[in-house]
């Protein structure tokens, strides 16, 4: 960018400045400007990597009277919120939890006036088509839909803009202090929305907030969430909710990559497996529940054993049961073999698997339901699809706690504005995962992001933009 | 753990074969699936878990390059899994051609190099010259006074027949590489209602490709190739009538405006010659390097003949009764049969090898 242009934006004065460029700011950005708003959104990332976790995104979890879209059946408030403190086992503000509910089934026909295409749901996500529009390509698409309607409504749009400050004033926002291009500017707007992220990307609070062990976990997301905002609002005083210790982690692939590995990393063969530690001993219950009921929790345990690193066994009968994993299975037609290959002690894993293998009883397996095959006199138990490790060519992946998202968060009211210390700010608002953690106290519940980002991404828009009228 | 996987990615591409970086990356998409609806490519893809050269070739020429996968795509460089589908496919696809077609060497040719099937259509207007010169019709009206009926009919006769024979070995060869079994009319319906309707650049539900606009979805692509490909199909129907009331009825050209031969074929030569100019437009505007690069140019020199061939064609009947239709049916005649002569080995067989992609698709497809 050049000086020229620099200076240019610095000296607008602007109805409403979005600090993010996932789904939540767009939402925000797209609202405000309808509202006839002059807006600017500072996306932090380049182009490329434009959109936050939005990118990895595939769906949107909508209530619903009955069909729509590509929606089937009927979704309605109470089934949804139930769905809902299941999963967060109670840790959600109720009444900010209902209005992203009940705004839900309103968006979905906003999102297709706004360019996002939905598709029936996903082969293998069969079990969603009731609850959740998928969008044909993915959440990378809907996020190129919305930076064209946003940039073809007259919304600026500026990439690699770093948001350094929000400059506060009491319980006003006076000015926000950014750097574009080497330089650092500050620009002035009458309301700021806050769409920024977690904090999930930055290792360093991760070990801070969990402990070192945090160090070895991998980042499943963008890079780019790293929570400077959500850190320079909780210094000036902002409120903040969630637990500032806690993070989403599923277990992925040992092999992601560090960041942003994203979809393709995830495995989802731990309740056929038996899952050892680096010491070749089996330390949880892996056929404790359906996956989709368990997946989440895999993250939490494979942190808590050494060096936050697990293996999970399987054998010729079990490989094609669950989708593939991006990177291959380390294979071998022996389990000393595959202990060798996978780097664990061999004598270990095969008592280990001995054990587990007489613990066995026969029983009609079915890998799609609950079909109570389990163990006998073995410690921790599998109760259920527990069949031996008998029959080779035998494989091997690496477990690892991968992080979603972070879950603290800055408080907001009904409207998406935030508080602080004085009180509500009075040109503040936030939304998407700076926000999410008052909603989403614990566990993940699919598609639940973007609802809550869009909702309340489009409700601080039009309210940052009704405040700069 | 050694990740062989990644490492083929950072190799530069030429170190790795076409057929195994297009793999590599199928890879990477069967564990995604999110591009599921925008063609035929991802649900044919999700129905193996390991690809065999075979597997990737069928793929490839399933592929119609819209696009839509790469803009949706959160793997594009510069994530290390440096995932470009389009690209990839299109380069076993070119690769798979040179592969199947006898002889090798001339699709290498004549597909990567715009000059020589430039060349190409030099010399097939230069032939036609010699033999408007060397065998003057000692009678004959109209067209006939430039070039004998005989003459005509045997030279592109025959110029149509051996390249028909060399693809159809091709055909053969693609089909025993891919696995095809027995084809049924069923299939045959399907892929013929699939391509007449060009359903892969339809992006499913987004409407389009992801093509000349950069992400941006639009129909431009989709109608100019229609038009293209049914101009295409007037004109040849046009031919064929034409041949028939020639021998027939012996009603010979030049034909009334309302007769069957010009009826099919003004129509034909406008679309063809409209939607050529709109994909060369198009082509101008998109990414090179979402498609097979080194073929660019091979590939735009085949649009510019064909819209040169249906331009002359309309110019030819415009002119009719006037001095220019000498020159101007010797220009015709000579693109027409360089065309003919190179089509096994230009952007051309695209058209042969999709429908057996699609034959081969409508034989697997779970619906």
């Amino acid at each position: 960018m050049s000086r020229q242009q620099q200076t240019a934006l610095a000296q607008t004065r602007w109805d409403v400045i979005v600090v993010g460029g996932g789904n939540a700011a767009l939402c925000a950005a797209i609202e405000a400007r309808h509202e006839g708003a002059r807006v600017l959104l500072l996306e932090g990332a380049p182009k490329p990597y434009r959109g936050g976790n939005s990118r990895h995104t595939r769906n949107f979890r909508c209530m619903h009277q009955g069909p729509m879209s590509v929606l089937t059946g009927a979704y309605r408030e109470d089934e949804y919120f139930d769905d809902l403190m299941l999963v967060t086992k109670g840790r959600t503000d109720e009444h900010l939890a209902r209005i992203a509910i009940r705004n839900s089934e309103a968006c979905l026909p906003w999102m297709e006036n706004h360019g996002v295409v939905f598709q029936p749901s996903l082969s293998g996500t069969l079990s969603l088509s009731r609850t959740n529009a998928f969008f044909l390509g993915g959440g990378k698409a809907l996020v190129n839909a919305y930076y064209n309607t946003a940039s073809d409504m007259g919304v600026t749009i500026v990439y690699e803009a770093k948001v350094r400050h929000i400059v506060l004033k009491d319980d006003l926002c006076e000015a926000i202090r950014v750097v574009i291009g080497g330089e650092e500017i500050e620009l002035s707007a009458k309301a700021v929305v806050l769409a920024s992220g977690g904090f999930q990307a930055d290792l360093d609070w991760l070990a801070r907030a969990w402990g070192p062990a945090a160090r070895n976990f991998l980042i499943r997301g963008t890079p780019y969430n790293r929570g400077e905002i959500l850190r320079d609002m909780l210094d000036s005083g902002a409120e903040s909710v969630g637990d500032p210790t806690q993070c989403h982690a599923v277990a992925i692939d040992g092999r992601a990559p560090q960041y942003d590995g994203g979809i393709v990393t995830r495995l989802d063969c731990v309740p056929f497996s038996v899952v050892v530690n680096k010491h070749g001993q089996r330390f949880y219950n892996e056929g404790e529940d359906v996956w989709p009921k368990r997946y989440a929790i895999w993250g939490r345990l494979v942190a808590a054993q050494p060096d936050q690193v697990a293996y999970s066994l399987i054998d010729a009968k079990s490989v094609d049961l669950f989708m593939p994993s991006v990177f291959p299975a380390i294979s071998a037609n022996s389990i000393p073999d595959l202990a060798e290959k996978l780097g664990l002690p061999v004598d270990a894993v095969e008592k280990t698997v001995a054990a587990f293998n007489s613990a066995c009883r026969p029983g009609k397996f079915h890998p799609t339901e609950l079909d109570g095959i389990s163990t006998e006199g073995l410690e921790p138990p599998k109760t259920n699809w527990a069949r031996p490790l008998d029959t080779p060519p035998y494989y091997g992946y690496s477990l690892r706690p991968g992080v979603t998202f972070t879950y603290l968060g800055l408080k907001v009211d009904d409207s998406a504005r935030v508080s602080g210390a004085h009180g509500r700010y009075q040109n503040v608002w936030a939304a998407g995962e700076i926000m999410a953690g008052s909603i989403l106290g614990q566990g993940y519940l699919a598609g639940f992001g973007m609802t809550v980002g869009t909702v309340f991404g489009r409700k601080a828009g039009k309210e940052a933009a009704a405040h700069a009228n | 753990m050694q990740i062989d996987l990644f490492a083929l990615a950072a190799a530069s591409p030429s170190e790795a074969t076409a057929t195994e970086e297009a793999r590599r990356q199928l890879e990477i998409c069967n564990a995604c699936r999110y591009c599921e609806g925008y063609c035929s490519v991802f649900p044919a893809m999700t129905l193996s878990r390991a690809f065999s050269d075979g597997d990737v070739t069928q793929l490839a020429n399933l592929c119609h390059n819209c696009r839509g996968c790469f803009h949706a795509c959160q793997y594009v460089e510069p994530h290390e899994f440096k995932l470009n589908l389009p690209r990839a496919l299109a380069e076993v696809r070119v690769e798979s051609w040179e592969t199947f077609i006898w002889p090798h060497g001339l699709a290498r040719l004549f597909q990567k190099s715009g000059v020589s099937l430039a060349a190409a259509m030099i010399a097939g207007i230069a032939l036609i010259l010699a033999a408007a010169y060397a065998l003057r019709p000692e009678n004959g009206q109209g067209f006939y006074a430039v070039l004998s009926h005989t003459i005509m009919a045997s030279l592109f006769s025959l110029a149509s027949v051996l390249p028909l024979i060399v693809i159809a070995g091709g055909l053969w060869r693609y089909w025993r590489h891919v696995g095809g079994d027995r084809v049924t009319l069923a299939h045959l319906r399907s892929a013929f209602i699939d391509a007449g309707k060009l359903k892969n650049l339809s992006g499913g539900a987004a409407k389009g490709c992801n093509y000349e606009k950069e992400d941006r979805f639009t129909m431009s692509r989709r109608w100019a190739h229609q038009a293209v490909m049914w101009g295409f199909m007037l004109c040849f129907a046009s031919t064929v009538s034409a041949t028939i009331l020639h021998y027939a009825i012996d009603l010979k050209a030049p034909y009334r405006l309302l007769s069957l031969p010009k009826l099919l074929g003004v129509p034909g030569g406008i679309l063809m010659t409209l939607g050529g100019i709109e994909l060369i437009r198009l082509k101008i505007r998109a990414e090179k390097a979402l498609g097979a690069p080194a073929v660019w140019g091979g590939e735009m020199a085949f649009v510019l003949l064909l819209t040169t061939i249906a331009a002359s064609g309309l110019a030819l009947y415009g002119a009719t009764g006037s001095a220019a239709v000498r020159p101007l049916l010797i220009f015709h005649l000579g693109a027409i049969l360089a065309f003919y002569l190179t089509f096994p080995y230009t952007k051309m067989v695209h058209a042969f090898f999709r429908l057996a992609a699609l034959v081969r698709d409508a034989q697997t497809r779970r619906d």
